[in-house]
């Protein structure tokens, strides 16, 4: 089954997701509880968890469609066709050299972030808007490559995140040397 | 001695009311409110939670009189913390650890979270189906 979560406020996820009208259970995760739990970074993101609770491949970035898939550097039908062969039981899931080497400990600096955000978000709630820019940009600062917190926080203070301040950012990103999502290899 | 405030101190999933003391650059908590919110105790062992215990090689960093130095405590259980003075706020964050590991046994963080109903799911509710979990965002 799917469970989708949208790491997001209820009022900018609710059109969405009744133009949808899911099957599915369908989440708001305003507090990114994912992300300090799963170590999330951005959206899309897809984990696969199996019948036992377990994670059976870690966190990927995935679209549905095409143009999605392009932007991220993914073929969306090499990654459709995994995961039906892994829903059919035709498959496991990624090796454990994989698994192993994809799931480590976040940095201090990313977790450390996480907690700036998780205040700036009460305060954001709480009309403080002022202080709560000040831990979101503490926590940029300390995991720029966290663009649940970068990119999720722009609209709250009048920001477009699919405008111009976000092509600059990403822009920037990449003359550093970093990409914007890091897709996991299909075995 | 400086005055005793209060602090709300928010984790994930909650949040309470202590009360500290601020000194030029620490809070401090009392012992009973740390065992009241966070569940720690400091023994004679070290610091203890359960039956885990985390021996303490500096106690005067961590403890004076009664109370408890927040930042001290804060890296001794590996979680993270933001402060906001001003605000008499502060985060104290879940550890990402890398999930348990032994050979294949890799644990989904449990989590319960709304629909748009206001209706709470829970994913272990979930237990015994292949889940495909998709963070997505209007962002």
């Amino acid at each position: 089954m799917v469970m989708s979560v949208a790491v997001d406020r209820a009022e900018d996820a609710r059109s969405w997701i009744e133009r949808a009208s899911p099957r599915h259970p369908s989440l708001i995760d305003e507090n990114h509880l994912l992300g300090e739990l799963y170590n999330m970074v951005n959206v899309p993101t897809v984990v696969w968890i199996d019948e036992r609770g377990q994670i059976a491949r870690p966190n990927d970035v995935a679209f549905t469609t095409e143009k999605g898939g392009r932007y991220a550097r993914v073929s969306t039908d090499d990654q459709m066709a995994l995961l039906r062969s892994w829903v059919r039981g035709d498959r496991q899931g990624p090796s454990t050299e994989l698994l192993e080497s994809q799931i480590a400990p976040a940095s201090v600096e990313s977790q450390q972030a996480r907690a700036h955000f998780g205040l700036g978000w009460w305060l954001y709630q709480r009309e403080n808007l002022d202080s709560a820019k000040v831990q979101f940009e503490i926590a940029a600062d300390l995991a720029p490559d966290d663009f649940m917190i970068r990119r999720g926080t722009m609209r709250y203070f009048g920001s477009d995140p699919f405008g111009p301040e976000f092509v600059e950012m990403v822009k920037d990103w990449r003359e550093r040397g970093h990409s914007y999502y890091l897709p996991l290899p299909v075995e | 001695m400086t005055a005793v405030t209060p602090l709300r101190l928010l984790e994930p999933g909650g949040s309470s009311e202590v009360e500290i003391v601020m000194t030029v650059d620490d809070f401090w908590v009392s012992a009973t409110d740390v065992v009241r919110v966070l569940g720690w105790e400091i023994k004679p062992e070290g610091l203890c939670r359960d039956r885990v215990c985390i021996p303490l090689s500096d106690r005067g960093g961590l403890i004076d009189d009664d109370m408890i130095n927040l930042g001290r405590l804060a890296e001794l259980i590996g979680r993270p913390l933001a402060v906001s003075a001003e605000n008499h706020a502060a985060y104290l964050g879940q550890p990402f650890d890398g999930y348990e590991r032994t050979v294949g046994h890799l644990d989904a963080p449990d989590f319960t979270l709304p629909d748009l109903d206001g209706r709470m799911h829970k994913l272990s509710d979930h237990r015994g189906s292949k889940i495909l979990l998709a963070a997505w965002a209007s962002w």
